[in-house]
């Protein structure tokens, strides 16, 4: 990859997390673990992969994002709004009443969301239905949906995979954000859904496993997905959950809780330093 | 003799009808052959998604393909669209009020054989409370039909209750006009109202005949619609007849009588007796036996609506 494009994609990235963090800590409430896990892959998403037009939000022949772990709201509201669907600042109105940044997703009241999502193993049945209309009505949009590690422990994650596999639906790409970490603890304790390679690929899927967070091996992947014809692709994504923030990576603790006044301050600290790094001070790419 | 037609065969032949004139796509649950929509799919291919035994992800399909903008029927029994799958038609289809128009046979008793857990008493009342969501009864084939093209022209979600049984036709008359939400007066009377939906409206017709003959008048209102309820018409029977009797093939909690109920209740209280299933399951049987087990029949009816009377004569 090019490093002015990786180094705008990691800006990017940076800028969804500080986002879904501002977001979270605003609302006092929310999942900051698993928005931070999946930052890279919205970032190419939103920034690379999708076509899409924040002017046109509606625009029927886009391509599809479902955030089927909708409960990472905060990142795909950060995501949408430095991508320019909504103001940027009214992500400091996340989970208070009036707001139209809801909890969990809501495609009736914000721009760029395509699906209403929240309750797991529900999103990625959906990115089927969108999936498969594009196909029966000669439409060329691709669909893209994330599902959690711990959301895979839900049977329709599973009746979906059936589904797409079924009516080949090589048009749907599916990313399993694979943290590790579900509330109760790691998903192997709780209940272990591994291996995720082997269920997808006895269900008919073409399944690559890459790094959440390496954006070669991201565009690697949604490159072969496109590729692949008559099966779904799943994009196994070994993930870090709470990545960027140092007090938050790898903590159960921090699925759904908002930092305090002083851990809000760190944690942008270190964001802000991990964006420096990335471009540092006088570089013109940078902002 | 009226002719003899299920509402599920009413459904199949409307949805093929439908499909020369509008874009839809039909789904089902390995049921097709049962709730009728095989016709569709023999006839629109391209439309028509059969999506095995999995409920849950019918209803996230459904959704999926009605946010891109094209409307869908899902079928399957009630017992699983409106049970098995609450949740999924709760918040991917009611909470973002997507396009789905579920509907749903195998309603009630009158499934017979299979026995109680495939005879849905609680589909009106889970359907009911999820809001935006309208839901309907028909009576016949024709009120069916006329339920299935108006659900097409509602933005939103919608659940038809469709039965596996045959019931004679008898909404075929000049007179009768559907209206989403408007209830039909199908005969006039003024000592007490029998309000009633699907397979229960012609047993109503029936057992206003049996309690004419002993000089009681009763008038029979068919509320095909029970969300959004027809609260004029029923304020209108409340004051002329000062008497109401609910008939329902389902839980007597949570569907018709209840709707009827939370209506008197709030603007015009009036003696009332509510006859359905009272808190209990369904068995296996034929549909006679059945009716007769659990007391669904124009006798039956009749005897309750004296019972009302003497209510109404102790006020």
């Amino acid at each position: 990859m090019q490093e002015l494009k990786a180094k705008k994609l990691a800006e990017m990235a940076n800028l969804i997390r500080r986002g879904a963090i501002e977001a979270v800590y605003s609302g006092k409430s929310g999942h900051p673990g698993g928005s931070l896990s999946i930052a890279e892959i919205l970032a190419y998403l939103y920034f690379e992969e999708m076509h899409i037009d924040p002017q046109r939000p509606a625009l029927p022949g886009r391509d599809r994002f479902v955030l089927s772990k909708g409960h990472c709201a905060p990142a795909l509201y950060a995501a949408l709004a430095h991508r320019g669907f909504f103001p940027v600042e009214e992500l400091r109105t996340f989970r208070h009443a009036n707001s139209r940044l809801q909890g969990h997703p809501d495609m009736v009241g914000v721009p760029g969301v395509d699906m209403t999502t929240g309750s797991l193993g529900q999103g990625i049945s959906a990115a089927c239905g969108m999936a498969l209309a594009a196909k029966r009505q000669g439409q060329d949009f691709r669909v893209y949906t994330i599902v959690g590690d711990g959301e895979s422990e839900e049977g329709q994650v599973w009746e979906a995979a059936m589904f797409a596999a079924h009516y080949r639906l090589d048009n749907l790409c599916l990313f399993i954000d694979f943290n590790g970490l579900q509330i109760d603890g790691p998903v192997t304790e709780i209940m272990n859904c591994t291996p995720h390679d082997a269920k997808f690929a006895a269900f008919g899927w073409h399944v690559i496993s890459i790094c959440a967070h390496d954006f070669d091996q991201i565009e690697a992947a949604l490159r072969e997905a496109r590729a692949t014809k008559d099966k779904p692709t799943a994009i196994i994504a070994r993930s870090v959950k709470g990545k960027g923030v140092s007090f938050m990576e790898n903590q159960t603790d921090w699925h759904g809780k908002a930092p305090n006044d002083e851990q809000y301050r760190q944690a942008m600290a270190e964001l802000r330093a991990i964006s420096e790094q990335i471009t540092p001070k006088g570089d013109v790419s940078h902002g | 003799m009226a002719e003899m037609i299920a509402t599920r065969d009413a459904y199949g032949k409307t949805l093929v009808e439908l499909g020369g004139q509008r874009d839809f796509f039909v789904l089902d649950a390995d049921l097709s052959k049962s709730t009728k929509t095989e016709a569709f799919g023999k006839v629109y291919p391209h439309r028509f998604i059969n999506c095995g035994i999995a409920e849950g992800n019918m209803m996230g399909v459904a959704a999926g393909i009605a946010a891109t903008g094209t409307p869908v029927f899902a079928s399957t029994f009630a017992m699983f669209a409106a049970g098995r799958a609450f949740e999924q038609v709760r918040n991917s289809i009611g909470y973002p009020h997507l396009n789905v128009k579920i509907c749903a046979t195998h309603a009630g008793i009158t499934v017979g054989e299979d026995g109680a857990t495939h005879q849905c008493n609680e589909d009106i009342a889970l359907m009911r409370t999820i809001p935006g969501m309208v839901v309907m009864s028909p009576a016949d084939a024709p009120e069916a039909a006329a339920c299935v093209r108006a659900a097409l022209d509602i933005d939103g979600p919608v659940y038809i209750r469709l039965g596996r049984a045959a019931c004679p036709v008898i909404t075929d008359t000049p007179e009768y006009r559907f209206t989403v939400g408007k209830g039909q007066v199908l005969a006039e009377g003024s000592d007490l109202t029998i309000v009633a939906n699907g397979y229960m409206v012609h047993l109503a017709l029936e057992a206003r005949g049996l309690l004419a003959q002993e000089g009681i008048s009763a008038r029979v209102a068919d509320i095909h619609t029970i969300k959004p309820i027809d609260t004029e018409l029923l304020a209108d029977c409340a004051r002329r007849t000062g008497a109401i009797l609910t008939a329902e093939e389902h839980s007597i909690m949570g569907g018709l009588g209840s709707a009827v109920a939370e209506v008197l209740g709030e603007c015009c209280p009036v003696p009332l007796l509510r006859m359905g299933m009272n808190d209990t399951y369904g068995k296996s049987g034929n549909v006679k036996e059945l009716l007769q087990l659990f007391g669904f029949t124009a006798p039956h009816m009749a005897e309750k609506a004296k019972a009302l009377l003497q209510k109404k004569a102790a006020r």
